[in-house]
């Protein structure tokens, strides 16, 4: 094709009002029609709608044009859709620039309308001098490969994974506990059916453990991850057990012999009771097996990992408790195990992560006296209160629990005790603990207000006779049948108070002295509560931020995992490939996490089900004319893509396309100017630079 | 120009971050002074000197340049490299007399809307006091 004179039609979007409000658009297009090569302008309210890319489409098919720019919102959002569109019309996509006169100018000045028009001439005249030097390029393909790497075991990881594995992809789930299920299982009922959370979660559980498609690691953290989109390689360490996982049944006699200088708290009962060094997470884990806790174990009998027992006089075998006991030899200590477990690698096309969240610590809240065991995070309360807990799920104050423990132990040895454990008579919630709090979180948790009345209702419905206090900031419960649930909640007697409580203070006798504001009433209000219950905030799970660096993904600044787009790409990443479900892009609850994740399911699979894919022709290139053979480039590269080359008995570089990402670090650091980034090229940069360096004045050279 | 002027800031900012970080500013309706004016890069490490030279030749008060924050690189260590280069650049420019203020370099994630039109409104501020540049 032979070199045409650039003939570049403006188009200027009204965005509605969001533009047209700010700039004066006839000015800003009496103005576009002076620059060099535009040919013709126009403005329509909606550039991105129908009947505005047909616009473009006719200027190009009648010939009239063969540049666009479009002044319209950000690239980073609407590039995509108005390249297609010059792809349509049967030009070259990459005679395409825009001019971000919304996000970047009238949205950010709009009460300096005059001065808003002023800069939208100058962004648009910049975009004009790219566009007088775009080039045409031609995209590649790359294969995908067909596998889905989804992160964390929770209730979104294991719809995602679930979702994938049914449409026939490959699935590696990796979570770093020993057993999937995530905080899901530690919940005792759920809102707003009040739904036993075991009894809809563990056959998801069994679901995934034996699914064909679905490669379970557990016990497993994502240590690196290289690559891009569709060819991703993640290094995963399996950590190590200590246990032979593929001789453990799960019997769980080894985590009854654990002896009490081993015991640690027990992280599933958020720490009412306590677990041995060697233990199963939870009574329904998937897999069920155990794992021996390397930092707690005492290491009994003398029996470090990896040695032949000592042997007793008559020459027997000394051997710890939880070895002894194991009726397969799981528990085996003779075999020497690496303390730093096994690092696998995976080939993956699509990255989900689903990390999850953890529950603020009550003890940053010293004006509720958490030093006191009758105060608990709701959480705990969900331990308290679920037949899997510390007491089988009767109720009692938390100080008691040693009591009751001792009480079980007696029982099942047949003993005919009476329980002296005393039981609450009120119970005083407070919400928002660390959440829309300036001290500590901004954010609203968004399920605590459900999770209160949940619990509260649970209990009244059980004992009648329990005085249930919640003091709220204000009621937020806007999900499908949210409303109606709390209204049931306040018909069976509980006592909902608008206002803060402003101080907890732990008396003698375990009780504890609230004292609060009641702001319908506009007096304070004092009261001794057995319990009372601190609904904290939500955080993002440990390791986020480090995962959210290894993928090139950032955090927003509450540290949860940061969307693509709030609204259009609410899974999506900025790393092409990676998609994020559940809590870890923000608090959410179960029916919100599995619509996501199933949204993010179905974002990957779409991306992964063509098999290949076509990638942008954004890449560097080597004039090897040019190119003075220095090596400068070689090292700088981040993705080993460039190599020297012989070219006509010279050593030249030369850049692999299909390794190069289209940083541009090599153009920017090349003395002869002989590497070009394509759609970034020192000229092209130079002349929007130029360009609103003079005020919006075109050079033509 | 006499009491009729207003600085001319060009701020070269990187796809990954601070022209996300724009946009988001925008969104959310930080305002920051008009006087600022972006061109979109792949990454801080794409920025050549001559980028920032031209811009002051050709009027251009104040040059920003915005990049990830250390370790959040697009493509690992782009803003490693614009460091070590606008450290040089800066030597160079002070030397010849330009001064040391109309060159900048931030780290601005996606999420840093706010910090965004701060770091805006606050430079266009220093590029004030210093008045218009003298070539």
């Amino acid at each position: 094709m032979a070199e045409e004179e650039p003939r570049i039609g403006v188009y200027i979007c009204h965005c509605g009002e969001n533009i047209a409000g700010a700039v004066n658009i006839e000015e800003v297009k009496k103005f576009a029609e002076k620059l060099p090569n535009v040919v013709l302008v126009r403005d329509y309210l909606f550039m991105c709608s129908n009947p505005g890319q047909e616009l473009i489409k006719q200027d190009i098919r009648e010939g009239k044009i063969n540049r666009v720019v479009v002044a319209a919102c950000t690239p980073r959002t609407h590039e995509p859709i108005f390249r297609r569109a010059l792809e349509d019309a049967g030009l070259n996509k990459y005679f395409f620039e825009m001019a971000n006169i919304r996000d970047q100018d009238s949205w950010a000045h709009w009460h300096e309308k005059e001065k808003a028009t002023e800069k939208a001439k100058q962004i648009i005249a910049a975009a004009v001098a790219k566009a007088r030097l775009l080039e045409p390029l031609e995209d590649r393909y790359v294969d995908l490969t067909q596998k889905v790497l989804v992160v964390g075991g929770g209730i979104a990881g294991i719809f995602a994974a679930l979702d994938i594995a049914n449409a026939g992809y490959k699935v590696y789930l990796v979570e770093r506990n020993p057993s999937i299920g995530g905080n899901m299982a530690k919940l005792d009922k759920t809102f707003p059916t009040n739904d036993c959370s075991s009894c809809i979660l563990t056959p998801l559980m069994v679901e995934v453990a034996n699914h064909p498609n679905i490669e379970l690691l557990t016990y497993s953290e994502v240590e690196d991850v290289e690559g891009t989109v569709g060819n991703f390689k993640v290094k995963v360490r399996k950590k190590q057990t200590w246990v032979d996982w593929d001789l453990c049944t799960g019997c769980g006699a080894c985590t009854n012999v654990c002896p009490p200088k081993a015991r640690v708290p027990d992280e599933f009962n958020e720490g009412l009771s306590k677990r041995g060094a060697i233990y199963i997470q939870f009574p329904q884990a998937v897999p069920k097996k155990a794992v021996v806790d390397i930092d707690a174990c005492i290491k009994c009998a003398g029996r470090e990992f990896g040695t032949e027992p000592r042997k007793t006089k008559d020459g027997k075998p000394i051997l710890a408790p939880c070895e002894k006991v194991c009726p397969t030899g799981a528990a085996d200590r003779t075999k020497p195990r690496n303390p730093e477990g096994e690092v696998v690698e995976l080939d993956v096309g699509a990255i989900i992560l689903a990390t999850g969240y953890k529950v603020m610590d009550k003890k940053h809240f010293k004006e509720f006296s958490p030093d006191s065991p009758n105060v608990i995070t709701a959480m705990q309360m969900e331990r308290l209160i679920s037949s899997t807990g510390p007491t089988e799920g009767k109720l009692i104050v938390p100080s008691d629990i040693p009591k009751y423990l001792e009480w079980k132990k007696k029982v099942e040895k047949g003993e005919q005790v009476e329980l002296d454990a005393r039981k609450p008579h009120r119970i005083v919630y407070v919400s928002c603990v660390g959440s829309r709090d300036d001290r500590f979180h901004s954010y609203c948790s968004r399920v605590c207000c459900m999770y209160m009345v949940k619990q509260a209702m649970l209990l009244k419905e059980k004992y009648p006779d329990l005085d249930i206090y919640i003091f709220f900031i204000d009621v937020r419960t806007p999900g499908k049948d949210f409303d109606e649930y709390y209204m049931r909640a306040r018909r069976l007697g509980i006592k909902v108070i608008k206002g803060k409580v402003g101080g907890v203070q732990r008396l003698p006798d375990e009780r504890l002295w609230v004292r609060g504001y009641d702001a319908e009433l506009g007096k304070p209000v004092e009261l001794i509560a057995d319990l009372v219950v601190l609904a904290t905030a939500i955080e993002p799970s440990d390791g986020t931020f480090e995962l959210a660096r290894k993928l090139g993904i950032t955090c927003g600044e509450e540290g949860f995992l940061k969307e693509r787009h709030t609204k259009l790409y609410p899974v999506d990443t900025m790393t092409e490939g990676v998609f994020i479900a559940g809590c870890a892009q923000g608090p959410k609850d179960i029916p919100d996490s599995v619509a996501q994740a199933k949204a993010a399911a179905a974002s990957a699979m779409s991306l992964l089900a063509p098999g290949k894919m076509k990638v942008e022709a954004l890449v560097s290139e080597v004039d090897k004319e040019k190119c003075s053979g220095c090596g400068i480039c070689v090292p700088l590269c981040p993705y080993g893509a460039i190599s020297m080359v012989n070219y006509n008995g010279k050593m030249r570089a030369d850049i692999n396309p299909a390794l190069c990402k289209g940083c541009g670090v090599c153009a920017a650091a090349c003395p002869s100017k002989a590497i070009k980034l394509h759609g970034f090229t020192f000229e092209q940069v130079l002349a929007q630079v130029r360009t609103l360096a003079k005020r919006g004045v075109v050079e033509v050279l | 120009m006499g009491e009729e002027w207003e600085p001319n800031i060009i701020c070269i900012a990187c796809n990954w971050c601070t022209y996300q970080a724009a946009d988001m500013a925008g969104s959310l309706r930080y305002s920051y002074p008009p006087t600022v004016k972006i061109v979109r890069v792949p990454c801080s490490g794409r920025v050549e000197p001559e980028f920032v030279v031209e811009a002051l030749i050709n009027g251009a008060d104040g040059v920003i340049i915005g990049g990830c924050h250390p370790g959040d690189c697009h493509y690992k260590e782009g803003n490693y490299k614009a460091l070590r280069r606008f450290k040089m650049l800066k030597k160079l420019l002070t030397e010849l007399g330009v001064e040391p203020e109309r060159v900048r370099l931030e780290w601005i994630s996606g999420s840093e809307g706010l910090k965004f039109a701060e770091v805006m409104t606050e430079f266009d501020a220093t590029i004030r006091k210093l008045g218009p540049f003298k070539r």
